[in-house]
């Protein structure tokens, strides 16, 4: 069992990591497909350092079984190492280097690099590249972390909460890049706390909490099919003139829901609902309810919608 | 960005250890003159101390040794040039891996194809070469303005290569092993540095080494600096100074036994204990 496949570029059974007494990684189970986006999503402290550490080859494990490219992490050496790219979570390391000697430096670490004057100009440094480290702004030094993890020409990029402190137009572009380094082969396995991120980038998608997948998916599927469907929220006045009732419903086909409603309301087929809203819940609403935390205006809205039925 | 896909062909091969190795010694070198005041500091700290204790105890001409005896400069010297190579290798070495380790440098290293041996070689060299520019500069000042009398037989220069080589390696070693003691980068200097203060003190660089207390001598006969020092006298000091000294002689074989022996042990104990990550983080 657990043979090696070749259209997988991460295969993990079972894995398992505790830290004194916490159990951080509690039988976890991915698999991630050769030239595809892959993002976890989870809170903070669900495990998702912890794991994507133990497939970079950083940390050891108590149990279950990895393979990273075919190869256990544990067992690394240069030529897996030279396969994959890293980018770490955090870091303020190699302060007094310019962003040019740093990316010429690391390239040569590598069989076949890509261009270091290409990279920096597709991670947009090249204004900065006589700039030490130490003067980047967080935005910036995160987008150096991307280019030495890139540089190698990696098979597999491993990106840890990649664009935290970026400006929005910086995601922008760095989505872009991540896009480009797929079509180009590239496999990609990323965390991240920005669900329109993973939204935009994944093409699938793995919400981990207390150290398990509790779900497994494409963005759209996410949550199970019922989870995308439309919410309808209208307004009703009592018939005795008493207080507006906030109501809520759920359907795949909200045209003929209102339209229903319209006519039930003995408003015919053209009249006005009041208060009518039709919304599509995005894949952070389909999160919240699935990590356990609700907004509070949501959970109000669950209740009318039980009082409704 | 263009050219994603890998060029078509054979698999090129790893660069070599020692290629990259080559190409670590040029980026610390590069970061380790960056730093500009701590480079000028290191680089005068052996100077000034000497220009202290020849002033101090040189003024009025005093000679020390067996007649016709010799400056207090040329006294003081041999000590310092062994202070200015333990810190340069051990206190250096063990500091800056502590601050790499703190800062995920050498996590993020670890993440790459760059074998470990290729970082070593890295810090290596770079001891290597600032040791030598450290006590090329002490000895032309000591020669030009001090005039203490440089030696001129071949055979006290190839005493000083075999004494500077093992002194420095060993102090790198050592170095790499006691990068792992300090629990943070912060920490570092404040568990490094009074290690190689007080071996200072009790190994004869700041005081005649005869004249400690025996306890203190024994102590300091244990650890590198006291003979780092003792084989730099016999390099420096005119013969018939031996005398002076605790065993009567210039004990080369004792001073290579010791050297060779901390070398090993930080070798073994220095790959054992090598951590590129934090000590919370694995």
């Amino acid at each position: 069992m657990n043979t090696p496949s070749l259209d997988l570029a991460v295969e993990v059974y079972g894995l398992r990591k505790h830290y004194g007494d916490k159990q951080a990684v509690d039988g976890l189970d991915l698999s991630v497909h050769r030239g595809e986006i892959f993002a976890v999503l989870g809170p903070n402290g669900a495990g998702k350092t912890t794991t994507i550490e133990i497939l970079e080859g950083f940390r050891s494990r108590d149990g279950g079984s990895v393979r990273v490219l075919g190869v256990d992490p544990a067992d690394a050496n240069r030529v897996w190492r030279s396969q994959i790219g890293i980018v770490l979570q955090t870091a303020n390391d190699q302060a007094d280097q310019t962003v040019g000697e740093l990316v010429h430096h690391f390239a040569r670490y590598y069989p076949h690099p890509r261009d270091p004057d290409e990279v920096i100009d597709a991670v947009g440094l090249t204004e900065k590249v006589r700039n030490r480290t130490r003067q980047l702004s967080g935005g910036q030094r995160r987008r150096l972390d991307v280019a030495l993890g890139i540089i190698g020409r990696p098979e597999l990029l491993f990106l840890d909460e990649p664009t935290t402190g970026f400006d929005p137009q910086a995601r922008r572009s760095f989505w872009d890049l991540l896009a480009g380094l797929r079509d180009g082969g590239t496999t990609v396995l990323l965390t991240t706390h920005y669900l329109d991120e993973a939204e935009h980038l994944a093409d699938r998608v793995a919400v981990v909490r207390d150290g398990r997948v509790l779900a497994l998916d494409t963005p759209a599927d996410l949550g199970g099919r019922t989870a995308r469907h439309a919410i309808v929220r209208w307004t009703e006045q009592g018939n005795d003139g008493g207080p507006v009732r906030h109501c809520e419903g759920r359907t795949e086909t909200p045209k003929a829901f209102v339209r229903e409603l319209s006519v039930r309301a003995g408003l015919g087929v053209d009249g006005e609902v009041p208060g009518l809203q039709v919304l599509r819940p995005s894949l952070e609403d389909v999160y919240l309810a699935m990590i356990g935390e609700p907004p509070a205006a949501g959970q109000a809205a669950s209740e009318l919608t039980e009082n409704l039925q | 960005m263009s050219a994603t896909t890998a060029p078509v062909g054979p698999a090129p091969s790893l660069p070599s250890a020692v290629s990259l190795g080559l190409a670590r010694v040029g980026l610390e070198l590069r970061v380790y003159f960056r730093e500009r005041r701590a480079v000028v500091f290191t680089f005068a700290y052996p100077v000034i101390m000497l220009a202290i204790f020849a002033t101090v105890f040189g003024k009025s001409g005093v000679k020390v040794g067996p007649a016709p005896g010799f400056s207090y400069s040329q006294w003081f010297l041999p000590g310092i040039v062994a202070t200015g190579l333990i810190l340069l290798s051990f206190q250096n070495i063990a500091n800056t891996i502590a601050m790499e380790r703190d800062e995920g440098g050498l996590k993020r290293l670890r993440g790459t194809p760059m074998p470990a041996s290729s970082y070593f070689l890295g810090k290596i060299g770079l001891v290597l070469v600032t040791c030598l520019a450290q006590t090329a500069l002490l000895l032309a000042v000591a020669a030009t303005l001090f005039d203490v009398p440089m030696p001129t037989s071949a055979s006290a220069w190839v005493t000083f290569a075999w004494v500077f080589v093992l002194s420095t390696a060993t102090g790198c070693v050592c170095g790499i092993g006691f990068s792992s003691v300090p629990r943070s980068g912060r920490a570092a200097s404040a568990v490094v540095n009074p290690v190689v203060l007080i071996l200072q003190f009790i190994s004869g660089v700041f005081f005649a080494f005869d004249q400690l207390p025996t306890w203190m001598q024994q102590v300091a006969s244990v650890f590198p600096l006291k003979w780092m020092a003792q084989g730099m006298r016999s390099v420096f000091l005119p013969a018939g100074a031996e005398t002076m000294e605790v065993g009567g002689s210039w004990q080369h074989g004792a001073t290579a036994a010791v050297l060779v022996a901390w070398l090993v042990l930080g070798l073994v104990i220095g790959l054992r204990t090598f951590r590129w990550t934090r000590r919370d983080d694995s």
